[in-house]
């Protein structure tokens, strides 16, 4: 079950919480000057943190990015062009508010949708991308990001490029309803025939990946990278905790926990990730592109 | 047809003698042979897999087993199949392509289980997996929930040619229950969710999820399990002839275009 999802991202932010009842935290802290790592309670300069790209240099934790830090971090600069820009979800179940929560997103944002897809270089390599910004509705996958994805995989699979997709979501946004389970089947279909037609396609795990988005195109990667300590899974952790009725190690669905049973091929620091990514494409026959086009 | 609220449905699909697969499979199939094992880790009782004749067509059954009392239940986990189960269903699946044989999903479970084995197991791997394979398994596969069709763990085995219903079944992205607990963190508010989440045959219909939606008996198929049965032959025999007069590659591209068109979006 999908139960729960935003709660676990909720429960990991918690933590931080449940310290205060030792007394030990109560002073607010300034949102934009600390960074309070949710992982391991360090608190840093926002500033230092920054630099850092947002890993926390106590536990290597790495820290959730906005798409436009992501793409800085990942694109060679001057080289992404960006598919569906002004692609809009509709409220097919009629939620209340619905419009009116995707819109203060959209301007939280700014971008259209929890998914940025687009075509770029990463150190000469012609790929699609697709960046997860779990700042937009935790990254819930909805009729727009379903659609976006199918198009990337598509557009790929037509132009015989590899696809390097960025993950983050709490799963399928559940004001859409059934519409959005259903873009689970869409997005792993057009991923099959990605695959069938021979292309790479490469998932990165970031933080958080859970619910539907791991049932479905973020485990079907050719080659699974995750980002250290993150959080990956399908249930959420309290779903799971009231199942067992007792408490879950701290390792239990981070990226580490995935990798030592088998479901990640390796985990990348944030500083290596772009290139990794142009070796993988290198080690998978793609040419590489002297210069960017313009 | 049926004027019964998406509420009152959910309390009927809930009713202890709501028939299952173990009522219905004797009646609609013969010869059923079981098939046992993922072959990687174990064997899953939360589903029931094997090879049977439908009219004297070999089939292939791929069917999620609500208990009908607390000892199967127990056995069968409550329909809550781990991993396992679903990679038992894709190797079956993949047998059936081998022989060109169509396989038939009945869907009924409140959702995949939710537990640390199935996470260490990988439980988002093997739905994900699933999604994948029944899209371009090549022979005719068509699903048919039964009761509950609860989120990714239904969607495991809906990926299909041609889904259909059974009248008072629900098919939907999390439990009514899970939706109220998210959106507006209160569980209590189930039945208010019921009826937003537009989750009746009805509304899988509308939204192109759902393509048939077979009569069960008059106020349920607990009222009359032969009937109810019988209507589920008749559709699954009528399909099976039917899809199986594709050629393949035409089938599979309308099974990719199914999925392909759902999503409401503007540009």
């Amino acid at each position: 079950m999908l139960e729960d999802l935003f709660k676990v991202v909720r429960a990991r932010f918690n933590d931080g919480e449940e310290e205060k009842s030792d007394g030990s935290s109560d002073i607010n802290i300034p949102k934009d000057l600390l960074f309070k790592c949710p992982r391991c309670g360090t608190v840093a300069y926002m500033e230092d943190f920054e630099k850092n790209r947002k890993v926390c240099a106590a536990c290597n934790y790495h820290a959730r990015l906005t798409w436009q830090e992501r793409l800085q971090y990942t694109a060679d600069p001057g080289t992404f062009v960006e598919f569906d820009a002004g692609m809009t979800g509709k409220n097919p179940i009629e939620f209340p508010d619905y419009e009116k929560k995707v819109k203060a997103a959209q301007q939280q944002c700014g971008t259209n949708e929890a998914i940025v897809t687009g075509e770029c270089l990463i150190h000469g390599y012609r790929c699609v991308i697709g960046i997860m910004d779990s700042n937009f509705m935790m990254a819930s996958m909805g009729s727009v990001v379903g659609e976006k994805i199918t198009r990337a995989f598509e557009y790929a699979t037509e132009k015989k490029l590899p696809v390097v997709l960025f993950t983050a979501s709490g799963g399928a946004r559940m004001q859409e309803g059934i519409v959005s389970l259903m873009q689970m089947a869409k997005t792993s279909g057009a991923a099959a025939r990605h695959s069938q037609a021979g292309q790479l396609y490469v998932t990165v795990l970031a933080d958080p990946t859970t619910g539907g988005v791991t049932a479905s195109f973020a485990s079907l990667g050719d080659i699974i990278i995750a980002e250290p300590k993150v959080l990956i899974g399908f249930a959420g952790r309290r779903v799971i905790q009231g199942t067992i009725k007792q408490q879950l190690p701290d390792d239990f669905q981070t990226a580490e926990f995935m990798q030592e049973n088998g479901f990640v091929d390796m985990i990348v620091e944030r500083t290596m990730m772009r290139r990794t990514l142009a070796r993988i494409m290198k080690l998978h026959n793609y040419p590489k592109e002297e210069r960017p086009k313009s | 047809m049926n004027k019964l609220t998406a509420t009152e449905r959910l309390a009927l699909i809930r009713l202890k003698n709501r028939p299952t697969v173990n009522d219905y499979i004797p009646v609609i199939f013969n010869n059923f042979l079981e098939l046992h094992g993922d072959r990687h880790y174990g064997d899953d009782p939360a589903i029931m897999c094997g090879i049977a004749t439908l009219n004297s067509v070999p089939v292939t059954v791929i069917a999620q087993v609500k208990g009908r009392n607390i000892e199967e239940n127990k056995r069968t986990n409550f329909s809550m199949p781990h991993p396992e189960g679903y990679r038992k269903a894709l190797r079956v699946a993949k047998e059936a392509e081998k022989f060109h044989r169509p396989v038939i999903c009945l869907v009924d479970t409140p959702g995949a289980f939710c537990g640390v084995e199935a996470e260490k197991r990988g439980q988002g791997e093997a739905i994900a997996r699933n999604l994948m394979e029944f899209m371009t398994l090549r022979t005719p596969v068509i699903s048919v929930v039964l009761g509950e069709g609860g989120s990714g763990g239904a969607l495991a085995l809906a990926v299909c040619d041609e889904l259909a219903m059974l009248e008072n079944a629900l098919y939907s992205v999390i439990s009514p229950r899970g939706f109220a607990s998210i959106l507006w963190k209160d569980p209590g508010r189930e039945k208010e969710a019921c009826e937003l989440m537009k989750i009746t045959a009805e509304d899988a219909q509308r939204f192109g999820v759902c393509d048939r939606i077979i009569p069960e008996a008059v106020g349920g198929a607990q009222n009359d399990m032969k009937l109810t049965a019988s209507n589920l032959a008749e559709y699954l025999s009528e399909a099976v002839e039917r899809i199986s007069q594709f050629d393949i590659d035409i089938m599979l591209e309308n099974r990719y275009n199914k999925f392909r068109k759902i999503g409401m979006f503007e540009e």
